[in-house]
C-alpha cells in the first residue's frame, strides 16, 4: 500500500519512494527503504505528516501516492 | 578554486577560512557572533537570495552559510553552503543535540569530504529537559574529531569553541565511501572535490568532464544507515516522549484549530502593519521626514546647479530620481518591508512558517502550486515587488509563473490596501462584499485556468516541520535586517529606473496619449468619468497613487466598487513589473503584464454591465 492510506498512529515502514528527486532528498531527513516511522497526522485531503523520533516531515498527498509502505503496527 | 568569485570577499594571505555550516536553526549564527564580534559583513551570492555573512576570528576569515541538510545542489541555499564549504579550511558544525539522528547526516557527510572539522553539540539543555542523555566522547570517538557540547544562547561552551577550533581533525571517513573515492584518486585529488564527484553533483561532474557514476544513493543510504547506528550507541536513554510543544505543533496543523490560528495570526500581523506601520508610522518616514525636509532640500541643492527644464525634472521633479524614488522607497516602502519581514522571520523561527505551508497545501494545490507559495503570497500584501522576488524559492518554472501572475494581477499591495479600505468602508457590507468575491474569484480562475494550460510539471510539498519554539530575537532582527538590505539592494535601481521612464513619458507628453487612448474604455466600458483613466495611469508609478487618485472624483456606490477592483486588478507599480521582467523571460513578463491589462478591464466591465 501507499503511504496516502496509512491511519494516524500506525507504525509504518518505508518500502519505496517511486519519485527519484525526491528518494534522494528523503534519505536525508530519514526516510528511505526499510525506515520505521510514524504516521503523526493527516491534514485532510492535504499532506501526510510522518514523525521519526523527534523530526516530523510534512509530505504532499500526491507524493505520498508515490510512496510505498507496509504497516508494522 | 571555483568558487566565490562572486562573493567579493577580502581574504588576508594566509588567512585560514572556518566555515560555519549545519542545519537550519541550529544556533549557527550565535556562534558566528561570538566568533566575529561586531565586524560583520553580508554579500549576497550572486543570482540567489542567499545571503553570506563573513567577519574577522583573530588574522582568519569566518564565512557563515545558510542551513543545509546535506552538501549538495538540490536549491540555492545547498548550492552556495557547497560552494562555500568546498573553499573552507576548517569547518565548525553546529549540531543539534536533540536532532542527532538528521543533523549527523551533514556531520558525516563533511567528514567523508576529509576537511579538518569540529563539531559543536549545540542546545544541550535541550536535550536535557527532554530527559536525553547523550554520551559526548563516545560520539567524539565514533565521529573521530573534537565535539563540544554547547548551550550557544546562553553563552555556555562558546569559549571552548574558540579554544579548541584549531584542533579541529580529520574525521574517520566511512570505509566503504573512502574505498569509493580512493577508486578514482588518479582522475580527483582532492577528497572533497570527488566525493562530490560521487554523489552525482552535477556542477563538479561539468568541472571534471565526468559522466556520473549513479552512486549517490548507495552513498547516502551508507551514511544514513551509519547515522543510525551511531545514534543508537550514543544517545543513551529512549528518546520518544511527547512534549507540550509536540501539542502546540499538532494543534496548528489540524484544521479545526490551525484555521483559526492562522486567521487570528494573520489578521494581527495586517492590524499591526496596516494600521500602526502603514498608517501612523508611514505618515511619519513619508510625510514629515521625506516630504517634509528630505525634498525641500534636495530641491534646493540641485537647483542650485539646474535651473528648471528638462534635466531638473528628471533629478528632482515630480516624478524625479532624486525625488520620487527615495520618499517611495525608504518612505513608504522600507517600513512597510521590514514589518514584513520581521514577521516572516518571527513566524519561520518558531517553527510555525512550514506549518502553514503544510496547513494551504491542499488549497494551493489547485493552482499548481504547493504550500511553499503561501509565503511569496503572503508577503504580496506587503509589496508585490518584495513578493515577486521571492517567488524564487519555488520548485519549477511553471510554478513560478503562476505565483508571479496571480501576484500581480490579484494581490494588493499594503500602500494600495490602505486606500481601498478607506473607500470601500464607508459603501457597507454589500460592496465590500460584491469586492471580495470578484477579487477571489479572478484568484482562483486564473490560477486553476493558467494550471491546466501551462505546460510542464509543480513540484509536491516536501518539507521538515522544524520543533516549535520560542524565537530569538536577536535573531529575528538579524534576518529583518539583512533581508531588508537585500531588498532595498535589488529594488532601488528599478525604482529609479521606473521613475525615470515615467518622467520621460511625462516630458514627451507620452502620458498624456496614453491617458486619451484609454478614455474611451474607461468611459465605454468601465462606465466611469473619462478623468478615472489619470487615476489608472497613475497605479503604473504608485499602486497607491492610483487608488487616492479616485478619492477625488465623484463616483457612485456601484461605480467606486468597479473602479476598485479595476485598479486591483490592473498592471502593478512598475517596480514589480521590472522585477517581472528581471525574474522571469521577456514573453512571460509581458504575457503576465498585457494579461493583466485585459482581465482587469474584462472584470471591470462584466462588473459594470452587471451592476449598471
Amino acid at each position: 500500500m501507499t503511504l496516502d492510506k496509512a491511519r494516524v498512529g500506525q507504525k509504518i515502514v518505508i518500502k519505496d519512494i517511486l519519485d527519484e528527486n525526491i528518494r534522494v532528498q528523503a534519505i536525508r531527513l530519514g526516510l528511505y527503504k526499510g525506515a520505521n516511522v510514524v504516521c503523526s497526522a493527516k491534514i485532510p485531503f492535504g499532506p501526510i505528516i510522518v514523525g521519526n523520533k523527534f523530526q516530523e516531515i510534512a509530505v504532499g498527498r500526491e507524493l505520498a501516492k508515490k510512496i510505498e509502505i507496509d504497516i508494522v503496527s | 578554486m571555483s568558487c566565490c568569485q562572486g562573493l567579493k570577499i577580502n581574504i588576508p594571505k594566509g588567512a585560514k577560512k572556518i566555515v560555519l555550516a549545519g542545519n537550519p536553526n541550529v544556533g549557527k549564527s550565535v556562534f558566528f557572533n561570538a566568533l566575529t564580534g561586531m565586524y560583520v559583513d553580508v554579500s549576497n551570492f550572486p543570482g540567489t537570495t542567499v545571503d553570506i555573512s563573513h567577519g574577522r576570528f583573530g588574522n582568519d576569515v569566518v564565512l557563515d552559510t545558510p542551513g543545509v541538510y546535506g552538501v549538495s545542489s538540490f536549491n540555492d541555499e545547498e548550492r552556495v553552503a557547497k560552494d562555500v564549504i568546498l573553499y573552507g579550511d576548517i569547518i565548525l558544525n553546529v549540531v543539534d543535540a536533540l536532532h542527532l539522528d538528521r543533523d549527523l547526516f551533514l556531520t558525516l557527510q563533511l567528514i567523508d569530504m576529509g576537511k579538518p572539522i569540529i563539531v559543536a553539540l549545540n542546545m544541550m539543555d535541550d536535550v536535557e529537559r527532554n530527559g536525553i542523555k547523550i554520551d559526548v566522547d563516545k560520539l567524539s570517538k565514533l565521529l573521530g574529531v573534537p565535539v563540544i557540547p554547547t548551550v550557544a544562547v546562553k553563552g555556555k561552551g562558546i569559549s571552548e569553541v574558540k579554544n579548541q577550533i584549531y584542533n579541529a581533525k580529520v574525521g574517520n571517513s566511512h570505509p566503504k565511501i573512502l574505498e569509493y573515492i580512493k577508486s578514482i584518486k588518479d582522475k580527483i585529488e582532492n577528497q572533497s572535490e570527488a566525493l562530490m564527484i560521487l554523489e552525482d553533483d552535477e556542477d563538479m561532474l561539468k568541472k571534471y568532464g565526468l559522466k556520473p557514476f549513479n552512486l549517490r544513493e548507495e552513498i547516502y543510504r551508507l551514511r544514513r544507515q551509519r547515522v543510525d547506528e551511531i545514534v543508537s550507541e550514543v544517545v543513551l536513554s529512549d528518546y520518544s516522549k511527547s512534549s507540550i510543544r509536540n501539542k502546540i505543533g499538532y494543534y496548528m496543523l489540524n484544521p479545526l484549530t490551525g484555521i483559526p490560528i492562522l486567521f487570528i495570526t494573520l489578521y494581527v500581523i495586517f492590524k499591526v502593519i496596516g494600521v500602526f506601520v502603514a498608517g501612523n508610522l508611514v505618515e511619519i518616514t513619508e510625510g514629515t521626514i521625506m516630504k517634509g525636509y528630505y525634498e525641500p532640500f534636495i530641491k534646493s541643492v540641485i537647483s542650485k546647479f539646474v535651473k528648471g527644464g528638462v534635466i531638473y525634472n528628471f533629478l528632482v521633479g515630480e516624478y524625479g530620481i532624486l525625488t520620487l524614488t527615495p520618499t517611495y522607497v525608504l518612505g513608504l516602502l522600507m517600513p512597510l518591508v521590514v514589518a514584513f519581514y520581521f514577521f516572516m522571520s518571527l513566524l519561520e523561527d518558531s517553527g510555525y512558517l512550514p506549518r502553514i505551508a503544510a496547513l494551504t497545501d491542499r488549497v494551493l494545490s489547485f493552482f499548481g502550486l504547493n504550500g511553499r507559495a503561501i509565503i511569496p503570497i503572503i508577503l504580496g500584501f506587503g509589496c508585490i515587488t518584495m513578493a515577486t522576488i521571492t517567488t524564487r524559492l519555488l520548485g519549477t518554472r511553471k510554478e513560478k509563473i503562476i505565483a508571479t501572475a496571480l501576484l500581480g494581477l490579484t494581490i494588493p499591495c499594503s500602500a494600495q490596501l490602505g486606500v481601498i479600505a478607506g473607500m470601500i468602508a464607508p459603501l457597507g457590507v454589500k460592496y465590500v462584499l460584491i469586492y471580495l468575491i470578484t477579487i477571489v474569484s479572478v484568484f482562483v480562475i486564473t490560477g486553476t485556468t493558467l494550471n491546466k494550460i501551462l505546460p510542464g510539471e509543480s513540484s509536491h510539498l516536501f518539507i521538515d516541520l522544524p520543533p516549535v519554539r520560542i524565537p530569538r530575537i536577536l535573531n529575528v532582527l538579524k534576518k529583518t535586517y539583512s533581508k531588508t538590505l537585500m531588498f532595498l539592494k535589488e529594488a532601488t535601481p528599478l525604482f529609479a529606473l521606473g521613475a525615470f521612464i515615467i518622467t520621460l513619458l511625462n516630458e514627451t507628453n507620452l502620458l498624456n496619449y496614453i491617458q486619451i487612448l484609454f478614455a474611451p474604455f474607461t468611459q465605454n466600458i468601465l462606465k466611469l468619468p473619462k478623468e478615472a483613466t489619470n487615476a489608472f495611469i497613475m497605479g503604473i508609478i504608485r499602486r497607491d497613487f492610483g487608488a487616492a487618485g479616485l478619492t477625488e472624483l465623484a463616483l457612485n456606490k456601484e461605480q467606486t466598487v468597479i473602479a476598485l477592483v479595476t485598479i486591483t486588478l490592473f498592471v502593478p507599480c512598475i517596480a514589480s513589473i521590472m522585477v517581472m521582467f528581471k525574474e522571469r523571460s521577456k514573453q512571460e513578463a509581458i504575457a503576465i503584464w498585457l494579461g493583466s491589462f485585459i482581465i482587469a478591464f474584462l472584470v471591470g466591465g462584466i462588473l459594470a454591465f452587471i451592476l449598471l
